[in-house]
């Protein structure tokens, strides 16, 4: 029988980008899936004929450039293409923009507080050098605090020598930001409530927190870390769904030699004296390999696919108590024609961008309320827009493809599992928000797929839901993510490797978890590493 | 005319501690009460016709061991004896309470065995870790702005104490360091009263709720207080609150220390930048070298000193201190003693917990973000009477509850809002203490507004400032100046806005007043 | 014209369509656009302004010869205004404005905590309770929050007013002509309130002060936005036999190179937008020391700027360079000895007045301070898709590179 060198369980993006640094590292790897098709969370599927949907992640940004030179994905078909700005609507019939344009972005913030516009740059600014300071860690193992190594040592220098260059000021903002809600950092600055809200939103998007919940300062930040094609803090929609991100990871990893295998669930983990041996399939068919790498998060690694009793009590004590919670859910729209906004002119970008009708931190914050109460929100979040009014490929000219993100959704209600009738009735809550501001939205639906918690788990196989496989608090961050004594990437399994969100930087089409998972399994290798570019400066 | 090295702001504990420390390091101190009596918000005080409480604190938990050290307090009356910790009380509903015995629960009664493991492990962790971060609490934050070598030996002393818990636990310790109390108590515990007390205790005082992010260590915060050498031991003083501050007073007397009640400093005079005196209500001035405030900080910069004299970016810094208090005070006094379901003669006289769960206090909280009080209040009670009878007219009974979530900025205004509140509280009382509410002979209920109008707390928030994670450290009272000094030179600050924060401590007055003696202030 | 509309919409809901237009133009954008030959724009903050109008040379010696026009109204202004705004402006900025006398105007610029300068700008005092701050960045959150304490109204009113700077030899008799009468009498930095437009919609004032930003003689003009054209149409007759030129921004800023002034986030960075924490500068490290008064009371800013003094905290020094030859050393690196970097160049330019090769760099100290020999620049001069490196050396001069007698010669010249 074949052993392969690297199996790697999980087809989605960090799984193929882990595999991608492998295989051309020199080693033979087998890529298992489970699904028909490749791609995890980042996937364009055509679920009714015509439209191609971004069915669960519909943004790009975070995708580290560095991964998509390596791997040559531009030359497999991956194009990001920036979208324009976006919007909060109103209560009042009025809506706040974000426009590409610094001026025009201030003049249309002084429509709502000419002190609001004003107070911009300096929020920017402070960001902006919160984002330069975690930047350059994304692409770091982050160093175990508790060992005495040389490495683990010289990383918290690096870490503290980062921290030491910061000024007074920025020191001290850093230690606050790292602590605060997004509610309380916005107060600083400005003191308009649909503003706050038009900032908090990336504080609580895929998070199980409210923005008056301390830390989501540092949530915000970790949306905002991104950029496309150098342009930092922007977002775009790959060219033809963010299916495009792992086709072409697929075709690149396929063309560096590497096989893969769809529709083979693996069941476990084979492990013998403790090392990992390779997997075997729902079917029972065994396949060997030299080492295992999981792409799944670290629940259903270590809790559903490695026998409990070839794991230490206080890794999986740890396992358990990591906290993967479902928040948020999906609707996913064919529409016959554009959706109408009244108060939106017709010629506005936003029609390009993402919008949004939680016009209040408050209203955000009473969604939350609901989550916590286990019942999706009355009133949910919405980060909605229209791939297709930038993207020609995703739907036929005129018909339009939406993808409403949805905050918030519990992995269970009221304790008990999602039923049908819950999901029509979450989906509802969706609609009747859209169709308040867009009359005759209904009418214009041709196919529409709602997704949960529940489908989530089921067809993507993330514990719960939850897209960041982990929530992002400082208890799972850095040398915490995803356990305490196992954040670079190693189990105690000999051989049995994570590449997943569910360690760190964490979620996000980011890619780096994969990649930083490829450079510790490369270096227990002792393989060398020149096809893995360095990591882009931060000047 | 008396002239003085250093001129205390504010007689409550902090400013008292922090005068009768500099007396005893041979300054002339003066400190000035703008009420008619000192004490601050730790004074026993008459609410009805022979019915006298511990006003605002009355719970004594964390009264730092170098205060009492340094002031001698045991010569000067205060007597704490291990026989005088009293229970905490985990009341239920429906069935009997749980208690925690000795200091914090050093046993457990009215839990299943197993339960009583898992909390012999949980209280021994939490120890454990609030025993790291204690030694914080009694000096200067770090300074970010570069360190002296001295600053950073004592940092690296906490470094240590970190890396001598070993491997896994300082991992642990890490991980759970700005956890929220609630998903720490369901990773061990199963019992709802347990997780209930221990999730009102950790948020008691503070705006979050059991699962916001950072909410533990509120409980490290208490767990790093100790009483009679005991970390986590509660007594009721005998005589109430104010009897502490008799106490702090004589010890600061003894040493020199004068002290004028119903004196409100109208401003602090700074000249070319220094503080050099205050201007008294009255149009008096006096003058001296050292200013110590010992109350509020926003009202220290921005009714006494004045914002013309401070920068922009401080004046910002000090707006954006979020000081709105969410716990009310209830003091009724009752015909007779109430008798709480299932609660023995002995519990009463401890602290009782109505705080069914971290469910129900998180709900409690929820409406607090928006204005409103909760319809379901949590809270704390304690029967001050039942030992010390001097606080009640024979066989009538005094109770005192801190009680939340009432935020100060009540959409509905408190005018309108306190009655309903009330209302709220007493239906929740009668359920736990039936036929209660037929024996109230007065009831004074204190909202933060009340709070702020009767102690000159702004925002009626008793830690001057919430005490949570951003608010900490080298973040109190503001960044760049945590250190008890401020940017008018001269002028430092002494009360609970400072580090390390609220309660009956006096280590901020200590703190403060050590910092100034090395300034040779 | 008018249109009913069944809802009356809010002022806000109007402004929607801001997004469509995302240069504005200024009050006086009718007669750029007409004058506008080269179609030259760039975005000073929002508008559309010329870089030049015609031929940058030529509008150059319009400013040193005859009399040039160049719109100032995208400049940010705020209206400061009540019985506290003296106090408020002594505390906000470093100068000593009880010292500024009603109808006066100073340079003044203003600090954070941490002593980093902010901005610079002009004070306009017009009356003793009413004054307009100038400035290149905007400010208000800073001011609104500075102005706790003080009974004083700050108010944005960049949109609300227009205007012009007139400069040149030629700029007074421009005036004379147009019929400011007593305009005569404004001494250098001086500021007076003449009629303008006594048509009933009229009927306003325009504030003339005698400032500028070339080291020539010249004015200012501030008048309401509706008032704005006729206030042009007015200089633009007045001055058609003194040679007047409307100008754009290229020729201004080789005279205010000339006059050794400096821009903000040009020559230093401001500190609210600055990034990276060693780009920020303190008044002394830009040139700008000589405005801290320190026997005034307190300044947002005085305590780190003694301290940064007493404990020789500054890194950096502003100063006017001279290098040999003849090409402008933009954006060049500064060496001592030739090898050893000390600074940038962040403004340069061949000075047709004084015939030198002029620059102003920002060095480490002590170089420029204490070190002023044996300072070299690299010019990488591109020459048809070539770098010609030269490495010339520089002299450390004082600023204004040029004087110019006219600029404060009363009774100002009339030509």
């Amino acid at each position: 029988m074949k052993a392969w060198d690297a199996i790697v369980i999980g087809g989605g993006h960090n799984g193929l980008v882990n595999a991608c640094y492998l295989q051309r590292a020199g080693l033979d790897v087998l890529v298992v899936e489970k699904n028909a098709w490749v791609g995890g969370a980042a996937t364009s599927r055509e679920l009714t004929p015509g439209f191609l949907y971004s069915n669960c992640s519909y943004v790009c940004s975070l995708f580290r450039p560095e991964i998509m030179r390596d791997l040559e994905l531009p030359r497999f078909g991956l194009q990001v293409i920036s979208y324009e700005g976006g919007a909060v609507f109103t209560r009042d019939g009025d809506y706040l923009a974000n426009y590409r344009d610094h001026d025009a972005h201030r003049r249309e913030f002084a429509r709502f507080s000419r002190r609001d516009a004003e107070a911009y740059d300096r929020y920017a600014r402070d960001v902006t050098r919160q984002c330069r300071f975690i930047q350059p860690l994304l692409m770091r193992t982050a160093p175990d605090p508790t060992s005495f190594r040389p490495r683990d040592i010289g990383e918290l220098l690096y870490l503290g020598r980062k921290f030491a260059g910061l000024s007074p000021e920025e020191m001290a903002l850093t230690l606050r930001f790292w602590t605060m809600s997004i509610s309380d950092f916005l107060d600083e600055y400005f003191e308009t409530d649909v503003i706050k809200a038009n900032f908090a939103l990336s504080g609580i998007i895929g998070t199980a927190l409210g923005p008056m919940s301390p830390g989501t300062a540092y949530v915000l930040l970790h949306h905002y870390m991104g950029e496309v094609d150098g342009s930092v803090g922007a977002w775009g929609y790959a060219r033809g769904g963010m299916g495009a991100v792992t086709k072409a990871l697929a075709a690149s990893f396929q063309a560096s030699g590497g096989t893969i295998r769809t529709g083979a669930e693996v069941d476990h983990v084979m492990v013998r004296h403790g090392k990992a041996r390779g997997v075997v399939l729902a079917g029972g068919e065994e396949i060997s390999g030299k080492l295992v790498v999981s792409n799944a998060d670290v629940k259903r690694t270590f809790l559903k696919l490695v026998e409990e009793k070839e794991l230490p009590d206080i890794f999986l004590r740890r396992v358990r108590n990591f906290k993967i919670r479902g928040s948020s859910g999906k609707v996913n729209i064919a529409l016959d024609s554009l959706p109408e906004f009244p108060t939106l002119p017709k010629d506005s970008p936003v029609y390009r961008g993402d919008m949004h009708f939680t016009d209040s931190v408050e209203r955000m914050e009473r969604a939350y309320d609901d989550w916590k109460a286990g019942q999706w929100s009355a009133d949910p979040f919405l980060d909605m827009m229209i791939p297709t009014t930038l993207d020609p490929t995703m739907a036929s000219p005129g018909k339009h493809f939406m993808s409403c993100f949805v905050q918030y959704a519990p992995p269970k209600v009221n304790g008990r599992d999602w039923t049908d009738a819950d999901r029509d009735g979450f989906a509802e809550s969706v609609i009747s928000q859209i169709a308040e501001y867009s009359p005759g939205f209904r009418d214009r639906i041709i196919h529409m797929e709602v997704r949960t918690p529940r489908e989530i788990e089921a067809e993507v196989g993330l514990t719960e839901g939850n897209i960041f496989q982990g929530e992002l608090t400082f208890d799972q961050l850095l040398f915490n993510r995803p356990v305490p004594g196992y954040a670079q990437y190693r189990s105690p399994v000999g051989g049995l490797y994570m590449c997943g969100s569910s360690t760190h930087p964490g979620g996000g089409v980011m890619g780096a978890p994969g990649r930083n998972a490829a450079t510790e399994i490369l270096r227990d290798l002792a393989k060398p590493k020149q096809h893995m570019s360095p990591a882009h400066d931060v000047i | 005319m008396m002239s003085f090295d250093a001129i205390v702001i504010g007689g409550g504990h902090n400013g008292l501690v922090s005068a009768a420390v500099l007396a005893k390091n041979g300054r002339k101190v003066l400190v000035l009460e703008a009420a008619d009596d000192i004490g601050g918000a730790a004074r026993t005080e008459a609410f009805a016709p022979g019915f006298r409480v511990s006003s605002i604190a009355h719970v004594l938990n964390r009264l730092h061991p170098d205060v009492v050290k340094a002031l001698e307090l045991e010569r000067h009356g205060l007597d704490i004896a291990r026989g005088d910790f009293v229970p905490s009380v985990a009341l239920s509903k429906d069935g009997p309470p749980l208690i925690l015995h000795g200091a914090y629960g050093e046993v457990l009664t009215g839990a299943s065995s197993s339960e009583q493991t898992a909390w012999k492990g949980l209280r021994a962790q939490l120890l454990r870790y609030a025993g790291i971060l204690k030694p914080l609490l009694a000096r200067r934050p770090p300074d970010l702005g570069g360190m002296s070598l001295l600053e950073t030996a004592s940092l690296g002393q906490t470094a240590l104490a970190l890396k001598r818990l070993g491997k896994e636990d300082m991992r642990d310790f890490l991980r759970v360091l700005l956890m929220n109390v609630a998903d720490l108590l369901d990773e061990q515990l199963t019992d709802d009263r347990l997780k209930g007390l221990l999730a009102f205790d950790a948020t008691l005082g503070s705006h979050l709720g059991p699962r916001s992010p950072t909410s533990l260590l509120g409980l490290y915060y208490r767990l790093a207080g100790e009483t009679g050498g005991a970390a986590g031991a509660q007594t009721l003083p005998k005589g109430g609150m104010g009897a502490v501050i008799s106490a702090i007073r004589a010890a600061a007397e003894r040493a020199g220390v004068a002290i004028r009640t119903s004196t409100p400093v109208a401003r602090i005079i700074v000249a070319k930048g220094r503080a050099v005196g205050v201007a008294l209500d009255s149009g008096e001035e006096i003058r001296a070298k050292t200013i110590v405030s010992a109350i509020n900080t926003a009202t220290t910069f921005f009714d006494l000193v004045g914002p013309r004299e401070i920068d922009t970016g401080f004046v910002r810094k000090v707006g954006n201190i979020r000081m709105k208090g969410d716990a009310a005070k209830l003091h009724l006094a009752l015909d007779r003693p109430p008798q709480f379901a299932g609660v023995d003669a002995a519990d009463h006289k401890g602290r009782l917990v109505i705080a069914p769960s971290p469910d129900h206090v998180e709900h409690a909280f929820n409406p607090s973000k928006y204005g409103a009080f909760s319809p379901e209040p949590v809270m704390e009670i304690t029967l001050p009477s039942l030992a010390d009878p001097s606080l009640a007219p024979d066989g009538a009974c005094v109770l005192s509850a801190v009680v939340q979530y009432a935020p100060y900025a009540l959409r509905e205004r408190w005018s309108e809002g306190k009655p309903k509140f009330l209302e709220a509280i007493m239906t929740q009382l009668e359920t736990y203490a039936p036929g209660i509410g037929k024996t109230v002979r007065h009831a004074e209920l204190l909202t933060p507004a009340d709070i702020e109008a009767r102690y000159r707390m702004p925002g009626g928030h008793w830690h001057h400032g919430e005490l949570q994670a951003d608010q900490m450290l080298m973040s109190r009272p503001v960044s760049g100046w945590s250190g008890y000094d401020t940017p008018v030179e001269g002028l430092f600050l002494a009360g609970a806005g400072s580090h390390p924060g609220g309660g009956v401590s006096g280590a901020p007055g200590l703190n403060a007043a050590r910092r100034i003696i090395a300034m040779r202030g | 014209m008018t249109r009913q509309l069944n809802i009356n919409p809010s002022a806000r809901t109007l402004a929607q369509s801001h997004f469509r237009t995302l240069r504005l133009g200024t009050p006086f954008q009718p007669r750029i656009d007409a004058l506008a030959k080269t179609n030259d724009w760039y975005n000073w903050a929002g508008y559309r302004a010329p870089h030049s109008l015609w031929d940058e040379e030529l509008e150059y010696f319009a400013i040193r010869n005859q009399a040039a026009l160049f719109d100032i109204s995208p400049m940010t202004k705020y209206r400061i205004e009540g019985p506290d705004a003296e106090a408020f402006l002594n505390r906000v900025t470093l100068r000593d404005v009880t010292k500024l006398k009603a109808r006066r105007v100073h340079y003044t610029a203003w600090c954070d905590d941490e002593g980093f300068v902010l901005d610079d700008g002009t004070l306009f005092r017009l009356s003793p309770t009413r004054f307009r701050l100038c400035s290149q960045e905007r400010h208000l959150p800073w001011l609104l929050d500075s102005a706790k304490g003080f009974d004083v109204t700050v108010e944005e009113e960049t949109e609300a007013v227009a205007g012009l700077a007139l400069q040149g030899p030629t700029a007074f008799a421009v005036l004379r002509e147009a019929g400011f009468a007593g305009v005569e009498n404004l001494k250098v930095f001086d500021l007076a309130d003449f009629p303008h437009d006594s048509s009933p919609q009229g009927n306003s004032q325009v504030t003339i002060s005698r400032t500028g930003f070339t080291g020539d003689l010249g004015y200012e003009l501030f008048v309401p936005s509706e008032q704005a054209l006729s206030l042009w149409d007015r200089l633009m007759a007045a001055g058609e036999l003194r040679g007047i030129r409307a100008i754009g921004y290229t020729a201004l800023n080789r005279a205010r190179l000339e006059a050794g002034l400096i821009v903000a986030n040009s020559d230093f960075v401001t500190s609210e937008h600055a990034i990276r924490a060693d780009r920020l500068r303190m008044p002394d490290e830009i040139g700008l020391g000589f405005m801290v008064d320190l026997e005034k009371g307190h300044f947002n800013g005085r305590r780190a700027i003694l301290e940064a003094r007493a404990r020789r905290k500054l890194r950096h020094v502003l100063v006017g360079l001279e290098i040999e030859g003849n090409i402008p050393a933009e954006h060049a690196i500064v060496y001592y000895r030739k090898s050893q970097e000390v600074g940038l160049i962040s403004a340069a330019t061949w000075s047709p007045m004084a015939k030198r090769n002029i620059a102003i760099a920002s060095l480490a100290r002590s170089f420029g301070d204490t070190i002023v020999d044996d300072l070299w620049v690299e010019i990488y001069a591109m020459r048809e898709l070539q770098y010609q490196k030269l490495m010339k050396r520089a002299k450390v001069v004082p600023r204004p590179f040029i004087r110019l007698d006219r600029r404060t010669a009363n009774p100002p010249a009339d030509f």
